[in-house]
């Protein structure tokens, strides 16, 4: 077996091959989608000699294992894990080399959330609308890794980068949220604005890459009544009736209904990524209308 | 237009609010217009929804915002854009639920449907999921109490005074009136989304 591929020997919580994601066809109802931890992404990628746009595995959480047909350089970056060849410890962060028919472990993450693991030529399934993520709200893409799922990879573009030291900022241990305005922050009650910068939440078990989800006090609203649905951007932070805010994350819906109180800054979204349920949330306001 | 609002929705988009669908639908047929001919600045996406048009991945959205002031909106053109026929059974498990809340004879409710000309004003919901307008307000619906888990696809459905068609089996929870065989969205296809804002569609029913 020496075909480029890679067959997937433990497919974790969720794996799902991210590259940049299919932006530009918000208006057909089709999400952005693509890696939630863009910097993470991007380095795998350099490590390996991909160029960005190549497709990569995100992990979560219990991280994923996978036999390559053929031999071939990985990386993982991201979430900090354990990381085995045939059992044996391998470096995080670094280009491996994995022989063919060995297991390559990405373990579960030691912190943080999402782990990345590149391929020298990325992940070459077929892409759609120009893009081989996965996304989860509307099924576009190659669906998440199971057990014995193949996927092929690409030719190799350039050589592995060795570096002495990768920069990683760490997960979280408090997330804090910059946000800007959002077109509906007049729906909301002076005391909701007041809540939401100075309550402290936590990140909720039940998010996903559709939306960061958050337990903490609901934010009031000033007007009742629906909103006509209207476009929604990349960390909006949508307000649903039960009053606590959801930060939209790549796989967010491209229109919605409910009233957008604030939207977080693009650069803070890998954090938000990285943040594990329980994770206390802060939310700034940078500028007020 | 003089009820414009331009709305902050991030460090790189607008959000325009018109005073109606209508208008809406005018300014973003001028945002196209402006975009064929290449006098919009670059702008990643364009998306338009039930009053407002989103605009996403512009440089200076500031700068767009005080142009904005001195745009000439045309109102919308009748019979502009493409035509979509969609070939149509009115045989949806709700059509006698919307005779009702139309105060019509069940069979009435194709004809209604039928003779109506749409306009695709936006997506989203799932890919190539358009949001038809054309229905007079009177026949307005409201959405199902209990959404049903799993709505075919094909299915033609009434929510508000809108039209849609789900491109894929999913969860939903319009009113459904009718099916098509018509491919709403493939991806193989170039354009994938058969509906795309700005077309107008006519149901057309199926012989027999």
């Amino acid at each position: 077996m020496t075909d480029r591929a890679f067959a997937v020997v433990r497919a974790g919580a969720l794996t799902s091959v991210q590259d940049r994601g299919r932006p530009g066809h918000a208006h057909l109802g089709v999400p952005r989608s693509g890696a939630l931890d863009e910097p993470a992404r991007d380095l795998a990628n350099r490590l390996v000699g991909n160029p960005l746009g190549a497709a990569v595995l995100e992990t979560t959480l219990s991280g994923c294992a996978v036999r390559p047909r053929c031999a071939v350089t990985v990386a993982v970056t991201g979430a900090p894990c354990r990381v085995t060849v045939d059992g044996r410890p391998a470096a995080w962060g670094a280009p491996v080399r994995v022989a063919a028919g060995a297991v390559l472990d990405v373990g579960s993450a030691a912190d943080g959330v999402r782990s990345y693991l590149a391929f020298a030529g990325g992940v070459a399934c077929e892409p759609v609308l120009g893009s081989r993520s996965t996304d989860l709200l509307s099924g576009l893409g190659p669906a998440p890794l199971t057990h014995g799922t193949v996927l092929p990879l690409g030719p190799v573009a350039g050589p592995p980068v060795y570096a002495d030291a990768v920069p990683w900022q760490g997960p979280p241990r408090e997330l804090v949220l910059r946000a800007g305005p959002g077109p509906r922050t007049d729906w909301f009650t002076a005391r909701a604005l007041r809540t939401l910068v100075t309550a402290v939440y936590r990140v909720s078990p039940a998010g996903n890459r559709i939306g960061l989800r958050t337990e903490g006090p609901p934010l009031e609203r000033a007007v009742d009544g629906e909103l006509p649905s209207e476009g929604m951007v990349l960390g909006a932070v949508q307000v649903p009736p039960d009053g606590r805010p959801v930060v939209f994350l790549a796989d967010h819906p491209t229109t919605g209904g409910y009233p957008v109180i604030a939207v977080v800054k693009e650069r803070d979204l890998a954090a938000a990524a990285q943040a594990a349920p329980g994770t206390p949330l802060r939310f700034v306001l940078t500028e007020r209308r | 237009m003089s009820t414009m609002r331009v709305l902050p929705a991030g460090d790189r988009a607008l959000l325009v609010e018109l005073g109606s669908g209508e208008e809406a639908e005018a300014f973003h047929a001028e945002l196209l217009r402006r975009r064929a001919r290449g006098t919009l600045p670059a702008v990643r996406e364009i998306v338009p929804a039930a009053r407002t048009v989103l605009l996403d991945g512009l440089d200076d959205p500031a700068r767009f915002a005080k142009g904005l002031a001195d745009w000439e909106i045309p109102a919308l053109v009748s019979g502009a854009g493409s035509t979509v026929e969609l070939p149509v059974r009115y045989d949806g498990p709700d059509l006698a639920a919307v005779a009702e809340l139309w105060g019509v004879p069940a069979g009435e409710v194709g004809r209604i449907h039928a003779r109506t000309p749409f306009r695709v004003a936006f997506c989203g919901f799932a890919p190539g999921f358009g949001y038809l307008t054309g229905l007079a307000e009177r026949y307005a619906v409201p959405r199902r109490s209990t959404p049903r888990t799993a709505v075919p696809a094909g299915a033609v459905a009434l929510a508000g005074a809108y039209t849609g068609v789900y491109p894929r089996s999913s969860p939903g929870g319009w009113q459904l009136i009718g099916s098509t065989d018509a491919v709403l969205w493939d991806h193989a296809r170039v354009p994938a989304a058969l509906l795309t804002p700005g077309t107008r569609v006519r149901f057309v029913p199926e012989e027999g």
